[in-house]
């Protein structure tokens, strides 16, 4: 069975739509059971490698939620790839760790804590990956100004 | 109660009792010549052994993901120059294909070719120096200058086609910058002859030295699933033992038509990488052997006026310049030129350090709504503490250099 197809017929509640945009398949899902469904997917869809995790802002653009987190898989063995996007609300930006099924989850939501402001429960170590850690702010949000704010010369001057 | 401490120790017990030494932290960068770029390491070590490693990364974090918000398609691709500076061509060609392949055309061949060859070049220019680097690291100091001899080579050939060293920028949405230049084929030609002698030089230093042998066989090895759960990709997947290539596995470009093994290693250690990226430069001399040879003719661009930028001798020539501007002006403006449908692509492309991917959200108009790089960087070097802790702190330096962590890309 197709591993998408399953997806969609054990979480029925969950998923909220798939399809394939250029030729890329990818299912959009609601955040609550995310574990489940990434765990589903690596054991017996096959995707055993998490490519790439990251988030998106869609701010303004009449989506269902403001932010996704979208999980790019492949399969090795089959030479697959699929997309899936967990949608996270702006009132309580939160989503469940995905570090205890993929090793290169940690890092990957260290940055989407750090750029993007999305809490992920469950992490070992969630703090800033890039910026520094007296950094106020997510900078990768939409309405955070491209210039104005967390420049160098507002930083308090180091002096030994 | 616990039982005093006693004074006074035979021999045997002093060597094999725990004598209570500290443990000490040590600072590995960011300023280390070892390190290779800004990358900085926590280790706490036991006497010689490291019992943690914490890697503290960030320190060349650049925002090029938001500054790429605020660019049109065609500026963007100046930003992913500065990711792998090794290998800048690379970066350019797997963002102009990710925005090519959302809007749905197809590079002429003449166009692909060039862009396979200048890959190849980059992909050897990128090895090479690794190698280099690697061996330099384990006090074979001349095999790093004969390498950079070659990458001299390289951006002489570089800087003939593209007009820059470092900074290429020379690859455009459906096509390039410009055509090579007529001298093009001789240099790479001369480059290839000169470049293979030089790997057998490097093999021949190195292949049977006892003081390498020694500081990179069975160090760091990885196991083929860890390595694919840590998401690991390229050479170092490969030398896992995972016949996994985005060259092979999903060709662009038109890499199927080009005859090339793809290689593997079984050990998965510093020396199962040094081995690969050597065998993988002479592969990559092959494809250029190829494409050299079948090289076609043609434009170098798609034929469609709303996306090529006109070259300045459609625009200032006398008579025939008035159409020429009118694109040129249109392709400038907001609302006209590159502009993808609305839609989501994730598309990818074998860099030499691994796959680099291009996540790009459209929402239709000039600009990426959303631009995320799948730096291969990224995820090996969260696999660096994996590989280090349990061991030694000398072999800390010999991983580093064999995983080739470009820090431009690492923290973009």
């Amino acid at each position: 069975m197709d591993p998408i197809e399953a997806v969609k017929t054990t979480f029925a509640d969950q998923v909220l739509g798939t399809g394939a945009h250029a030729g890329q398949p990818w299912v959009d899902v609601k955040r609550d059971r995310i574990a489940d469904i990434l765990k589903m997917l690596r054991d017996d869809g096959g995707y055993d490698m998490l490519t790439d995790l990251t988030a998106v802002d869609y701010l303004n653009q009449g989506m269902a939620e403001r932010f996704a987190v979208v999980y790019n898989l492949y399969s090795v063995k089959d030479n697959v790839r699929t997309r899936v996007k967990a949608w996270v609300p702006e009132s309580d930006p939160t989503i469940d760790s995905a570090s205890s099924l993929y090793r290169s989850a940690p890092w990957a939501e260290r940055e989407v804590w750090d750029l993007m402001g999305i809490t992920f429960k469950g992490h070992p170590g969630l703090k800033r990956l890039m910026l520094p850690e007296n950094y106020e702010g997510h900078p990768l949000r939409k309405d955070y100004p491209l210039t104005g704010r967390g420049e160098r010369m507002n930083f308090p001057r180091y002096i030994p | 109660m616990t039982e005093p401490r006693k004074t006074v120790m035979t021999v045997e017990e002093e060597l094999e009792g725990d004598l209570g030494t500290k443990r000490m932290i040590v600072n590995f960068g960011p300023q280390h010549p070892a390190t290779h770029g800004t990358l900085r390491n926590i280790i706490e070590l036991d006497g010689e052994r490291v019992i943690k490693l914490e890697p503290e990364i960030g320190y060349l974090h650049s925002g090029f993901e938001k500054i790429s918000e605020y660019r049109t398609y065609n500026q963007t691709v100046t930003v992913t120059d500065r990711m792998n500076y090794l290998s800048p061509l690379c970066n350019n060609v797997g963002f102009s294909l990710a925005v090519e392949e959302m809007m749905g055309i197809k590079a002429t061949p003449r166009c692909a070719a060039i862009r396979v060859a200048l890959c190849e070049l980059s992909r050897i220019a990128d090895h090479i120096l690794s190698v280099g680097l690697q061996a330099m690291d384990l006090g074979a100091f001349t095999v790093m200058l004969w390498t950079f001899i070659e990458r001299e080579q390289l951006y002489d050939i570089f800087e003939n086609v593209t007009g820059a060293r470092l900074t290429t920028s020379y690859t455009r949405v459906g096509g390039l910058l410009r055509d090579v230049p007529p001298d093009f084929e001789e240099m790479v030609r001369k480059f290839m002859v000169k470049c293979s002698k030089t790997i057998d030089e490097i093999e021949g230093v190195l292949n049977g030295n006892r003081i390498f042998i020694d500081r990179t066989v069975g160090v760091s090895p990885v196991p083929r699933d860890v390595a694919i759960s840590f998401g690991l990709t390229g050479p170092l997947l490969r030398a896992c033992g995972v016949p996994y290539d985005v060259r092979k596995a999903r060709p662009y470009s038109g890499y199927e038509n080009y005859q090339f093994e793809l290689i593997t290693e079984e050990k998965g250690d510093a020396w199962s990488r040094y081995r690969l990226r050597v065998r993988e430069m002479r592969e990559s001399l092959k494809i250029i052997d190829q494409v050299l040879k079948a090289m076609p003719g043609g434009p170098i661009y798609v034929d469609d006026p709303r996306i090529v930028i006109p070259p300045k001798t459609a625009m200032n020539t006398p008579g025939g310049g008035m159409e020429g501007l009118i694109y040129h002006f249109k392709n400038y403006m907001m609302g006209h030129g590159v502009c993808p449908p609305k839609g989501e692509v994730y598309s990818c492309t074998e860099a030499p350090n691994g796959e680099l991917g291009f996540y790009l959200v459209s929402d239709g108009t000039q600009r990426p709504y959303r631009w995320r790089v799948r730096p291969p960087s990224l995820y090996s070097y969260q696999a660096f503490p994996y590989m280090t802790e349990g061991g030694l702190l000398s072999d800390v330096v010999a991983v580093m250099s064999s995983l080739n962590i470009i820090a431009g890309e690492l923290d973009r």
